[in-house]
């Protein structure tokens, strides 16, 4: 199956699979690459670790030939490469597993895979190696399934098959188990392991330092573009490795309340909702009580609910019954955002660009839009710009967002300062009741701790919060109960010193909730496929 | 060879006031071109289209008359346009407009006595007809999801069939030896002239009304905000609690109404009778004129300026330089090209990459 | 009625669908790849122009033919240089592709207004083409006939059984994917809105050198716009497509015979047929839409610029 050097061939070679030495990416004044070097030899599972915007992804596209570089060389096996394309790194024997699948939703499993195959292949050739494969590593796949059907496990088997069908020398994979449930994942190891003991490289990027120091031998550590450090990782605790990506000792949280004393200010009595569309989930009767004082985190991974619960909860979509949802005691099922406003809750969705704040438009109208209901900057109609511009001020000042020009576009911020921005745009009203959805995600550790200090604070202040996240250390942190959003189905809420993250991981994987996939349950197809089953 | 396009950081507002004026120089220098091709001297084909039509009284008088309802049009349109809602039907609510407007006036034609009431009721027959018809593509988009673009361009023709149809049947003068025309239209159902003895009608002033409405409007107003966040980003509309199927709907209502009011105003106008048809194409140039003017009034106003200034401009050509008139339209299509051209390169910077694929 | 006269209706529905079979096959493979090009009119008119002086001054339908292709190609690239090349909003492009092409197409035809010349050559096979019932309709019709025909049956074999067929339907779903996986999106995009416009500038050229052997402006009267209307009435599908246009060549036949037997019924109203139909026939298709996944490309209309 592997080249024909194998495994002990390479260790007798002293040259290095591949190499990046003195790699240099500029887009415009921002580096995102300094002079990166980066050494992977045959037979190890290489980490690449660092914090969002260190520069892994660039590093990582230039190996795979989407990016060319400022500056450096790549080299296989001690010479010079150019990698213009990423069919050149394919004729290398360079793959790449991505974090977002680079799968087309509306086509097939084998069309998916024949895109990046040698031309003339005929599809029964084709169905016949995606199987002889499956059953080599325990990857099955129907050839003839639309991907938009497929579970987020079975969309990343379909990603690693489609690259083991080009017999890859280095696999680079981008986040691999960020979208898996702990089964999948544990799955996925088995096959890396086993590639590695084929003597293949692999390139493994990932932010769970539990997971790269169980698989990594070696590891490479990227902060603000540059290399910082390598080192074994299973020689170092998870504490260390994150000292070495982060750098600096980031501010420590104060812990948050696990009791309130408040009244109940936000309620959902079986709210039940059908999916949106063919890649949603529905909602299955969510029942959940919040005191003020209260930070509730629900956990869970993306794809089980979380954004159909997040418009239920903030009347983008409106419930079926109006007592469904309650504010402060007011039925407001039926209600529309703006009315959920002028009852005294808000909302921070996940998205920051194009959903809580438009990026063409300047930081003053983005005020106008969550706060028009509730803050006077309207007057028979008109727009009071100057009001607008000092609400947005105020935001700024109190969430030290950094920014270019007195006034600028939303979308010129970075993904930090933006998501100070939206949140204190919110946390500015005062809400009696607050629902996060994400509300770090892909945010530097500065600005994630002045975020979640934010919502504690406000939390003692008296206010209702539902965070709603991916991130355990997160939701361990803030949250002073959990509650696993799984196939849209919630479980009861524990408080967190009554739980671990383990109890709670497996319940993000299914167990403890219904025993359907969160893609069937929502269109009532019947499963005849379990992650699990497949495991060897 | 690769081309490339890399954001800016910023945009410039200089660049971006700059953009249309260069895309219409660059038009000139192809027109010019084109014109030398044709065999005729460029500099005279200025003079004629550019230069000839601003020095005298009456042509400028044209000029207002040509550009009145194309920045009537152009306004409405830009509400729609803005919601990223594609209106390409102002043509036949232009043609209801008059039509509906057109009809109140055969039908009080002749009435003695107090006719103060008459051209009033005719304007706004003339607008809520073009609303109703707009509100035709409206509706199947927002309650069906069938694409405006097409079912508003099909009604185009159908309003043209239904004008052709009235003015040769229903509504012809009975005494006009069948030619297939309406009644004049009685004094009280014109819309007056502004200058005794001239041409300049009061349908000018209605659309520079419209035009500083909608600044406040669109610039200024909840509405506005509301129009250009769900044609930015349409999410985010939603977040905002901005009902994305009332804004449709106001913005065909607003698109309509003032496509239908330009109708009836040319027909109480300039024509002062139905006829098989009575637009040049105002609601397909008025598109033109949208863009040019970025989608902003004050914009609007100034290239339904320049386009009326190429359209006389080219009727004259045709008569002095044998020049034929389809020159003008396809100057226009031009620069509307250049205009789209030239306003990405407001927001990106484009490199070429030699010798890369893709 | 007898046999012969039932052939000479299909006969007529046939050459009426032929343009809206050819251009909208073109509009097809664009919108495949993600591409929505609203100038099919305009690029159909300035075939139709160009095709007929082309074939009046060489004295040749066939090069008539390719310089109609040849127009719509040009126009097309003016659309792919904006909307693919500069990523400019692909309705307002097509707007100005649609005006940019009724313009030109006036200047070009202006010389020949009125001019006639022979109707582009029948196929005549001697026995086949004299059978009776059938023959005239079977293998008795002009080639662009058979050119679309063949067209509907490439354009099916293109998208779904060769290799660039599968990437041009990929960048059609999802342009970010495809481009990750290094495949060429704007190459293939540009190609695909070339086609379709090689596809239009013949269509028009039909119309001037066979349909009604003349130029007149803006002779295309709106059938790139129905055209556009049957590529969404057909869900994309190249069977579908001659199907639809079959059925509005047949409202536009019936539309001709019942203005020919007078009904009684005003000719605006027999005229307005074929716009009513699309109307209709886009209402009932988002009727008919209700479940199952999803027909259009889910890129269509969306511009891609490749970044980091």
């Amino acid at each position: 199956m592997a080249d024909g050097t194998g495994s002990g061939a390479a260790a007798v070679d002293p040259r290095p699979l591949f190499g990046a030495y003195g790699i240099v990416k500029r887009f415009g004044s921002f580096t995102a690459n300094d002079r990166v070097d980066l050494e992977i030899r045959a037979g190890e599972i290489h980490a690449l670790l660092g914090e969002n915007g260190a520069g892994k992804s660039t590093l990582m596209k230039i190996l795979y030939g989407l990016l060319e570089p400022t500056e450096g060389v790549v080299t296989h096996r001690g010479e010079a490469v150019r990698l213009r394309n990423p069919e050149a790194a394919r004729r290398l024997g360079i793959g790449m597993v991505f974090q977002h699948f680079s799968l087309c939703e509306n086509l097939t499993v084998a069309e998916n895979i024949a895109l990046v195959m040698e031309r003339g292949l005929r599809r029964g050739t084709l169905a016949e190696r995606i199987a002889a494969l499956g059953a080599t590593y325990g990857l099955h796949l129907e050839p003839d399934r639309p991907v938009w059907s497929l579970s987020a496990g079975e969309r990343q088997r379909i990603e690693i098959v489609r690259c083991l069908l080009q017999e890859p020398k280095l696999l680079i994979l981008d986040e691999p188990t960020s979208v898996l449930t702990p089964g999948e994942a544990e799955l996925l190891f088995t096959v890396l392991e086993r590639l590695r003991a084929e003597g293949r490289a692999l390139l493994y990027i990932s932010h769970r330092l539990e997971e790269v120091r169980r698989l990594c031998a070696r590891a490479t550590i990227l902060r603000g573009g540059r290399v910082v450090g390598a080192c074994d990782p299973r020689a170092e605790s998870a504490a260390s490795l994150a000292a070495l990506m982060v750098g600096e000792q980031v501010r420590e949280v104060a812990p948050g309340p696990t009791t309130s004393g408040g009244g109940e200010r936000l309620r959902l009595e079986q709210l039940s909702l059908p999916a949106p569309g063919l890649h949603a989930t529905g909602l299955r009767a969510i029942t959940l009580g919040l005191r003020g004082g209260e930070i509730l985190g629900i956990a869970g991974i993306a794809g089980n609910g979380q954004a159909e619960l997040f418009a239920a909860l903030s009347g983008e979509v409106p419930a079926p019954q109006a007592g469904a949802v309650r504010i402060d005691g007011t039925p407001a099922g039926h209600l529309g955002v703006n009315a959920r406003r002028r009852l005294g809750a808000a909302f921070v969705p996940e998205e920051r660009n194009g959903h809580a704040a438009a990026p063409g438009m300047s930081l003053s109208e983005n005020v106008i839009l969550s706060r028009h209901a509730t803050a006077p900057l309207t007057r028979f109609g008109l727009v009071r710009r100057a009001a607008a511009r000092a609400l947005a001020g105020r935001v700024i000042e109190a969430f030290d967002v950094r920014k270019a020009g007195a006034d600028p576009a939303a979308g010129t911020l970075s993904g930090g300062n933006l998501q100070k921005f939206v949140i204190g745009r919110e946390i500015q009203a005062e809400p009696g009741i607050l629902v996060v959805d994400q509300p770090t995600w892909g945010v530097d550790a500065a600005a994630a701790a002045r975020i979640r200090q934010a919502l504690l604070d406000l939390a003692a202040r008296g206010s209702a919060i539902l965070v709603i996240s991916q991130d355990l250390d997160e939701l361990f942190e803030v949250a002073g109960s959990i509650a696993v959003l799984h196939a849209g189905h919630l479980s009861p809420a524990v408080p967190r010193t009554g739980t671990t993250r383990e109890a709670v991981g497996l319940l993000m994987g299914g167990a403890g909730g219904p025993p359907v996939a969160a893609d069937a349950a929502a269109s009532g197809r019947a499963v005849t496929r379990s992650e699990i089953a497949h495991a060897p | 060879m690769r081309l490339d396009l890399v954001p800016r950081d910023r945009r410039s507002p200089l660049a971006a006031a700059l953009s249309p004026v260069l895309a219409f120089l660059t038009a000139v220098l192809i027109g010019g071109v084109a014109v030398a091709m044709l065999g005729v001297a460029p500099g005279a084909a200025f003079t004629v289209y550019f230069v000839a039509p601003l020095s005298e009284l009456w042509s400028l008088q044209e000029i207002a008359l040509k550009a009145a309802p194309l920045a009537l049009i152009a306004t409405g349109l830009a509400f729609c346009y803005r919601a990223n809602l594609w209106n390409i039907g102002a043509e036949g609510q232009f043609v209801v407009g008059g039509l509906a407007g057109g009809w109140v006036a055969i039908a009080t034609h002749g009435s003695a006595g107090f006719t103060a009431w008459i051209l009033p009721a005719m304007l706004i027959a003339g607008t809520c007809a073009g609303i109703a018809y707009a509100m035709i593509p409206a509706l199947l988009r927002v309650r069906l999801g069938v694409s405006e673009i097409l079912t508003s361009l099909m009604l185009v023709y159908v309003a043209e069939l239904l004008l052709d149809y009235m003015a040769r049947g229903p509504l012809r003068d009975p005494a006009g030896f069948n030619f297939p025309q309406s009644v004049g239209f009685d004094e009280a159902a014109r819309l007056p002239y502004l200058m005794e003895g001239d041409t300049l009608h009061a349908g000018v002033l209605v659309a520079l009304v419209a035009v500083v409405l909608a600044t406040l409007v669109l610039g200024r107003s909840l509405f506005g905000f509301a129009t250009r966040v769900a044609g930015a980003s349409p999410r985010a509309a939603r977040f905002a609690g901005f009902s994305e199927e009332r804004l449709t709907l106001a913005a065909f209502a607003i698109s309509g109404g003032a496509a239908g009011l330009a109708g009836i105003a040319e027909v109480a106008g300039r024509i002062g009778q139905l006829q098989p048809t009575i637009s040049p194409g105002y609601g397909f140039t008025a598109i033109i004129v949208a863009f040019l003017g970025r989608l902003s009034p004050l914009g609007i106003l100034a290239a339904a300026l320049v386009i009326a200034v190429t359209t006389i401009g080219g009727e004259a050509a045709q008569i002095d330089l044998r020049l034929p008139l389809d020159l003008t339209r396809a100057f226009q299509g031009l620069l509307l090209c250049l205009v789209l051209g030239a306003d990405v390169l407001t927001r990106f910077k484009v490199r070429l990459v030699p010798g890369a694929a893709r | 009625m007898s046999l012969d006269t039932v052939q000479m209706v299909l006969v007529t529905v046939l050459t009426a669908a032929t343009p809206l079979i050819i251009a909208a096959l073109g509009e097809l493979v664009a919108e495949r790849a993600g591409v929505l090009n609203l100038g099919v009119e305009g690029m159909m008119v300035f075939g139709a122009a160009l095709g007929f002086a082309a074939a009046m001054e060489t004295g040749s339908t066939l090069l008539g033919a390719l310089a109609g292709a040849g127009a719509g190609i040009g126009l097309a690239a003016v659309f792919g240089l904006l909307t693919v090349g500069l990523a400019a909003n692909q309705v307002a492009s097509g707007l100005a592709l649609t005006i940019l092409g009724l313009g030109l197409s006036g200047l070009v035809g202006a010389g020949y207004v009125g001019l006639k010349r022979e109707p582009a050559p029948l196929l005549h096979v001697p026995g086949l083409s004299d059978l009776p019932g059938v023959g005239r309709l079977l293998f008795g019709e002009d080639a662009f006939v058979y050119v679309g025909l063949g067209l509907a049956v490439g354009v099916s074999w293109f998208l779904w059984r060769t290799r660039a067929g599968l990437i041009l339907r990929a960048i059609g779903d999802d342009p970010v994917a495809t481009h990750a996986l290094g495949l060429p999106v704007r190459g293939v995009r540009f190609l695909a809105v070339l086609f379709g416009g090689a596809c239009a500038g013949l269509a028009g050229s039909y119309l001037s050198l066979a349909y009604t052997p003349f130029w007149a402006p803006a002779m295309t009267a709106g059938r790139g716009w129905i055209a556009l209307a049957l590529v969404v009435f057909a869900s994309w599908r190249p069977a579908r497509v001659v199907a639809g246009a079959t059925l509005f060549g047949g409202a536009t036949v019936l539309q001709l015979h019942a203005q020919a037997a007078s009904l009684g019924l005003p000719g605006q109203l027999l005229s307005a047929l074929p716009y009513l139909a699309t109307i209709l026939a886009l209402v009932l298709l988002s009727l008919g839409r209700r479940q199952g996944g999803s027909l259009a490309p889910a890129a269509l209309g969306r511009d891609f610029t490749p970044h980091r």
